[in-house]
Parts: structure tokens; sequence; C-alpha cells
């Protein structure tokens, strides 16, 4: 296996009932990469990243982490790991600020019992002042800080967006999954998306996996690209070559012309 | 165990998961179409019991009038809780919509208290509906035969309506997907009506049937039975009419045996069910005979 | 520190301090029946709180509570009683040797009543919370149900059906206030800390608190545990009130009343749990005449049995049609926000707690 693999799928397949969502799918994706996963409506592409945060379990194949098999782990396990993700329908904590929702991931980190909490010992009031800390410079960078305060529910729709990734980066992931991050954006802010993944994955030193219908987001951003149609890998390569590929302009035809 | 006692068993066993199996259609139907534990389900069974016994006794109609009109009445009060009580929160936190269920059937029970007392009242058995058959050496009511045939009629008639007529059709594609049913000019209220409306008249024949067997009539009557049958409705797998039917008789039959079997365990009758229901929805959750549903992310 | 914090930890302070005079005042002036209204309030409170804390906060609908409940009163109650009273109440079985001779002090056994009750949550728990939603809800619903029959049956532990009587007696109001305070500081405070925001999180959203690494199960788990502790404790309160127990008390009608103030005060508030769990038991008491025989302009009314449910079945149905958010919605009391009010000096550092 090479050095610098940082995520391998080994032909998964998700199969519901009699209906085959994923079949086969097998990627290699290495440390620093920024890759796409494309495909019409349909083609299993969310199934996948079910699949690698562990949402579901592959009815076959294997996945692999950094050399460790993370097939069928907890999601939540998966994501201390170094996995983490955006959902595609935004599923922000409603009920909580900003900097609540962000937060959350370092609980996860906390050494401290509920009993400490409860108690207010000062070992708990250490660590959350330190995370209170920790996460406002997260927000900081990612040009969320003057709305910390606010409820999430409150934001609009593209701050929204933007908090989905800041919070799964909260988590401290060294591979980020992104589903449809550009989803109801404009061509203008479509822009500044890819400024904004550019810039995080160099700040945080991350690799990137996306689902995006915006065929410009990808092509300008992606440099390999995996396209799915029904469930079948259909073609990989590097953008250039997936514009080409007469398989990929037949399955995908309506979509690219819709929005190129 | 005799034999006698055996065949004895297997006939109340029949009886009773009868009785479970059509009371189990209710819920199986609603849960399919909106995802409620319909929880006023089991007071329509007292509804219908009540209403059947004053238009006996009071009103001295024939049993075979009052009946029907007992039926009527709780197919109308069925589908007017759908309309008052959950449809304003179709589109609520479904805990919403399970509150509003058990604020009615404590509303339901509770007024049954008051407009007709707490102490249970002896239901009226018409001769020429219950008499006793002697079959070699065991003995059993006429309603041994009269339920599971009632049952199994009116299971194939839902079966019918289901499969064959377009409101059949509505329904199933309501429930495998409400909004897309909805958005395909479904119409979903008319689906969802006839649903209760269907479901509250298979209630009212099981209650009177109820009574029928199990001759005292109280307001909380309903309670017991109804969370049994919500539980076959689980065992069998929930949104399945057939499924329904199995569960129940398997749970009626579990019942009977176990408490014939085991009379040390007799006590323990009530949690039976509870047990089943706990070990179906662990091991197999979309029951018997169901399918089992990936949610959606 | 800023003035705000000295001022919020001054208010705490005089708060309890004057509750804890109003509650050593009453205890010598309030007549029994009204110091019995008020320690049931105080066992409401602790009921609807901890209830809130599973449903309200944690969104598991869990409908247990009376059998948690159950659990907590039948330890208190068998820890505390005396060896001849358990000589004369189990005639039909005899009492188990290992408990006859037992005979602890209330406030130990209260907290054993709740270690029990927070056990059976545990086992409880494993099963029932791998269900959501409405399966959750029969699930746990049957579990209380098992629960109470198990007690029905187990004669040498429990006196079956019979029940328990001659429970020692507590009357005084700052024992049940006491706990019940104990129990809303303890509850807050978890509320407000990175385990409650957790919880919140699982509730608001199951599919991204577990994208963000929080085991959600084990969680669930801790909050399904610390209500069935509370209530285990509530159970126990309710024993030494009321003296005398039988499984009956301890159906689902129990539960009703529960989840009545947890939507009445709005689920995820605490504070509303707090103010409707007041309003509900002196309305249960104060209703008690619609069920009495009464006199109106020269017209003899019947009491009428049953008509107090059916008043809180329809407040039940009102509020989830017409007020889903409750007296409070998710809201809670705060200095900040009276001091607010006031005009009184404006520093506050939020988010961190």
């Amino acid at each position: 296996m090479s050095a610098g693999k940082i995520l391998s799928t080994d032909s998964i397949t998700m199969k519901f009932g009699g209906l085959t969502a994923v079949s086969e799918l097998s990627l290699d994706i290495y440390a620093g990469e920024i890759i796409g996963l494309i495909g019409p409506n349909g083609a299993g592409k969310t199934t996948a990243f079910n699949m690698i945060t562990g949402v579901y379990e592959p009815t076959k194949g294997k996945i692999y982490f950094k050399g460790q098999d993370i097939t069928g782990m907890r999601p939540d396990l998966i994501t201390k790991a170094g996995i983490s993700r955006t959902f595609q329908n935004i599923r922000l904590f409603n009920s909580m600020t900003v900097l609540e929702n962000v937060m959350i991931s370092k609980h996860v980190r906390l050494k401290a019992n509920p009993l400490d909490a409860v108690l207010r010992l000062p070992r708990y009031i250490k660590a959350r002042r330190e995370h209170y800390e920790e996460c406002m410079e997260l927000l900081r960078q990612v040009e969320l800080d003057d709305v910390a305060h606010e409820m999430a529910a409150a934001l609009p729709y593209g701050k929204q967006r933007r908090l989905e990734i800041a919070r799964a980066l909260a988590t401290q992931p060294s591979l980020l999954l992104l589903d449809e991050p550009a989803a109801g954006m404009n061509p203008q802010e479509s822009l500044e998306l890819m400024d904004f993944i550019r810039q995080i994955r160099e700040q945080f030193n991350l690799t990137i996996l996306m689902i995006e219908h915006h065929m410009e987001v990808v092509m300008g951003i992606c440099e390999r690209i995996t396209v799915l149609d029904y469930g079948v890998t259909i073609a990989q390569g590097t953008p250039t070559e997936i514009q080409n590929n007469p398989r990929v302009i037949e399955a995908y035809l309506g979509a690219v012309e819709s929005n190129a | 165990m005799t034999l006698e006692t055996f065949l004895q068993n297997i006939a109340n066993g029949i009886s009773l998961g009868s009785l479970y199996a059509l009371i189990a259609i209710g819920y199986t139907m609603v849960y399919g179409i909106i995802r409620l534990i319909n929880f006023a389900h089991a007071d329509l069974l007292m509804v219908a019991s009540y209403a059947a016994f004053y238009g006996i006794l009071i009103f001295a109609l024939p049993w075979w009038l009052s009946f029907l009109l007992a039926i009527l009445l709780t197919t109308i009060l069925g589908m007017s809780i759908e309309k008052i009580a959950y449809r304003p929160l179709r589109d609520a936190p479904r805990i919403s919509a399970l509150i509003s269920a058990i604020g009615v059937s404590f509303l339901l029970q509770n007024l049954g208290i008051v407009l007709v007392g707490a102490s249970p009242k002896p239901f009226p058995r018409p001769e020429n509906l219950v008499w006793n058959i002697h079959l070699g050496g065991i003995s059993f009511l006429s309603l041994a035969v009269i339920i599971p045939l009632i049952t199994l009629v009116l299971l194939a008639a839902v079966n019918l309506v289901v499969n064959k007529t377009n409101i059949g059709i509505a329904m199933r594609a309501v429930s495998r997907d409400f909004e897309t049913a909805s958005l395909m000019a479904v119409d979903v209220n008319k689906v969802v009506v006839t649903t209760f409306a269907v479901g509250s008249g298979l209630a009212a024949v099981g209650g009177i049937m109820w009574s029928l067997q199990y001759p005292q009539i109280d307001p909380l009557m309903g309670v017991f039975p109804g969370l049994k049958c919500f539980i076959a409705a689980v065992m069998g797998g929930i949104g399945s009419v057939p499924g329904a039917m199995v569960g129940g008789f398997l749970l009626g039959m579990g019942e009977v045996m176990l408490v014939g079997f085991m009379p040390d365990l007799s006590g323990y009758r009530d949690a039976f069910a509870f047990v089943v229901l706990i070990l179906i929805l662990l091991f197999k959750p979309g029951g018997i005979l169901g399918e089992h549903v990936v949610e959606k992310v | 520190m800023d003035g705000r914090k000295n001022i919020k930890i001054a208010l705490n302070i005089a708060t309890l301090l004057v509750t804890a005079v109003f509650l050593y005042w009453g205890d010598s002036v309030l007549s029994p029946f009204q110091k019995r209204i008020l320690n049931l309030a105080a066992i409401f409170v602790i009921l609807g709180a901890s209830m809130n804390l599973v449903v309200g906060f944690t969104g598991m609908f869990s409908l247990g509570h009376s059998g948690f409940m159950c659990v907590g009163a039948y330890t208190a109650a068998i820890l505390t009683m005396s060896p001849e009273s358990k000589e004369l109440i189990y005639y039909m079985e005899p009492i188990v040797p290992w408990l006859k001779n037992i005979e602890w002090p209330i406030i130990p056994a209260t907290i054993m009543g709740g270690i029990i009750a927070a056990v059976f949550g545990i086992l409880v728990g494993f099963p029932a919370l791998r269900l959501r939603d409405d399966y959750l809800a029969i699930a746990t619903l049957g579990f209380a149900e098992i629960i109470r029959i198990i007690v029905t049956n187990t004669i040498s532990i429990t006196n079956g059906a019979l029940g328990l009587k001659n429970i020692p007696s507590e009357k005084s109001l700052l024992f049940y206030w006491s706990f019940c305070i104990i129990t809303i500081i303890i509850l807050k405070n978890l509320i407000n800390s990175s385990w409650g925001y957790a919880f919140k999180a699982i509730r608001d959203n199951e599919i991204a608190a577990e994208a963000m690494g929080v085991s959600v199960f084990k969680h669930k788990m801790l909050s399904f545990t610390i209500g069935a502790f509370f209530a285990g404790i509530a159970g126990a309160l309710m024993a030494f009130l009321i003296t005398s127990i039988d499984p009956t008390m301890f159906r689902f009608l129990f539960t009703f009343q529960i989840l009545l103030i947890v939507v009445l005060g709005g689920m995820g508030s605490l504070t509303g749990s707090v103010i409707a769990g007041i309003i509900i038991t002196i309305a249960m008491e104060w209703l008690r005449f619609v069920e009495r025989p009464m006199t109106i302009l020269g017209m003899d009314i019947p009491g009428i049995p049953g008509m107090r449910m059916v008043i809180f079945a329809i407040l039940l149905l009102v509020v989830v049609l017409f007020y889903r958010q409750g007296l409070m919605g998710t809201k809670e009391f705060n200095w900040d926000w009276l001091l607010d009010k006031l005009g009184l000096a404006r520093n506050r550092e939020r988010g961190i707690s």
C-alpha cells in the first residue's frame, strides 16, 4: 500500500432489500487530495458517504482508513478516528447557538465525568474554558465569530452551510467528507466556497472527499473525480478526462448542460 | 394435561387470537399510513361495547341493530378523533402526535367513568348468537366458531379493499411514502380518514366480540387488549394486514398456552405480551411478515 | 470577577436562605393538609423535572417513569419498615429472611430507592434505548408494566397485591423540599454542562450528534439512568408521605400525570416543570370539589368521579394542539433575564458553562 494513502474502499456494496444502492465502489484517496464524487440523483453518492462514516454497514467489501479496517465501526468512533462529514440536508443542532454547535465536538474529548460537571469542579471548569477558547478561535478562522452567540437555526442559509463545515472541522479530522456543500448557492457564493475549501485544506491539513452537483465547483477544485451511475462506478480520472468521457456524458448529459 | 383440556385451550386460543387479530388490523393500518400508535384505538373497543350495551338494555333494540349502530357510532368517533386530534399535528414532531393520542385515550376512558361509572357491567349475550356446543368431551361457546369466522371474513374484505380498490391503492401509496403520494395528487386526507374509518369499524366489531366472549364491561376494559393488539401488530410486522392476523393468533395462542401449560406463571400472563414485544423489537424489528426499513439519512 | 456574577451568587444564596426560612416557618404554622399538598408538589416537581430530562432534553419518549417510581417506593418502604410491622403485614407469605430485620433511617433508604431504580433503569435501558420514538414509548410502557407485574407476584419480597402499610411517616416540608431543591440544582447543573448539550444535540439531530463523535447510546443511557434514579427518589418520598403503597398505584395513569406536567411546563424547560409540577398538584387537590356532591343555587349536584381526569386529559390535548410550547417552551428562568428587566449592570459572558 502506498504511504500516502489515507482512505481506501475495497469494492464496497450496499443493498437495501432488493435494491443495490452502491455496487463494488473502490476509491483510493491520498493525503492532501481533493476528490470529487459525482453522478445523477440516486446514483448512490450519499450512500457511499454513509458507509464510510459508519451510518450504514456495507453489505460487502472493506473500508480502510490510514491502513486500519473501519468497516462497520460505529459513526462516533469513526469520527474520533479522524473522518468528519457534513450533510446534504443541513443537520445543525437547532436549539443551540453557533458556538454551542461547535463545542459539542469538544465534549467528546472532555476528561471529566458528569459528577465533576454537576459539582462544577475546577478541572471541569478549566477544561470547558479551554474548549471555549479553542472553539472561538476556530469560529474566527472560518469567519463565524461575529454570530457565535446566535441561534444556529436563525442563521442565513449560506452561514448554516459554513457552520456545518466548521462543526465538522472542530472534531479535528484528517479526512473531511462534504455532501453537496454548494447546494443552493449562486455562482458568486460557489466561487467563495471554492476559495474557502482550498483555504481550510491548507489551514487544517485536510484531505477532502466531496459530493457536488455544481460542475464548475467540481471541475474547478477537484484533482480527481469518480463518477457513479445507479450505484456503479462508470469513470474515474482527472477533471479533463471525466469531461471527455463518453459514458459520463451519456449518463450525466442533462445535469452537465443545465449547470454549464 | 388431558386431551380435553388441551383441545379446550386450543379453542380458547383461537377465539382470543381472532379477537387480537381483528383489533390489531386497525392499529397496523393506522400506523402504516401515518406512523402513529393510535392509543385511542383501544378505547374505541370500550365505546362500541357500551353503545351496544345501552342499545340493547335501554333502547330495547334487537341485538343486531344495536351492534350495527354501535359500529357506526364508533366509526364516526374514530374519524372525528383523527380530524380533531391528529390531523393538526401531522407536520409536528412525532412525540406531539403521540401525546395527543395518549390524551384522547385518557379522555375517552375518563369520560366513560364520568358518564357510566367505573363499576363493571354485565354484557348481555343474545341467545341466538351465543350457545354452548358440546363436541366429544369438550364443550365450548358458539363464539369459538363465530369469532374466527367473522375475523376471517373481515380480513378477506380488508385485503380486497387494500389490494383491489382505488382507495386501497392510494392507501398503499401513502403508506409507502407519505410525501411523494401527496405530491402525486393522492388525496391524503381522504386516505387517512378512510383508514381511520375502517380501523375504527374493526375495533368496534372487535370490542363487541370481546364483550360477548368476556361479558364484563368497564370504562378501562380497552387498555390491556389495546396494548396487546398493538404488540400483535408489531409481531406480525407493522403496516401489514396479514401480519396483524398472524401476530394476533400467535399472541392469543401463546397467552392461553402459557397459562395452560404453566399455571404457576398465570400471574405473569399480562407480562408475556410485553416480553414478546421487547424480544421482537430487538431481534426482528420488522416483525414476522414485515420488511426491515432502513432510515434515510 | 464582574459585578453580574457576584450579584447572581448573592441572589442564589439569598433565595436559598429565604426558602429555608419559609420551609422552617411553614412546618410550624401550616396545617397538616396544606403541608401534605406542598410535599406532594415537591414530589411531582422531582418527577416532572426528571422525566423532562429524558423526554424534553434528550428527546427519548420514555413512558416508564411510574415503573421506576414503583421500584423506589418499594425499596424505601421495605428498608424502613420495622420488623414487627413486617411480621404483621406479610401474612400471606412471610418476608424473606434477609430483608426481615432491616430497619434503615429514611434518608439513606430514600437514596437507596433511587439507586435501585437506577439499576432497573440500566437493565431496562440496555434493550429499550436501541429503539426510538413510539417504539421506545411502547417498550418502556411495557417495561413499567412488567415491573408492576413482578412486584405483584414476588409476594415474599413485596407482599404482592396487598401492598405495604405502616411505612414510617415523614411530614416536614423541609425533608421533601430539600430533596426537591437538591434534585433541581443537580439537574440544572447537568443540563447546563457539556453533557446537557450533548443530550440536546442528540435530541435535535441524532445522526449529526453521532457524526460529531458523541456516543449516542452511552449518553442516552446516562440520561435515562439519571431519570430513573430521580423517579426512584420520588417514589421513596411518596412512600413516606402516604405511608401505604400497592402495585396498582403505579399504573400508566401516574406516568400520564407526569407527562402532563412535562408538556404543560414545556418540553425542555426545567423551570417549566417546576411551575407545572406545583400547578398540577394544587389543581389536582383543588379540583377534588368537582368529584364531590355540591349544591349550586339550591340545586343538588351529585359528585362526578373521574371528572378531574377528564379535565386533565382535555388540558393535555389543548396544550399539545394549540400551545405546543407549553408555559415555558425551552426557556429557563435566570437572573440575567430578571436583572436585564431591572436594568442592572449589564456585563455578561455567555457560552461557557
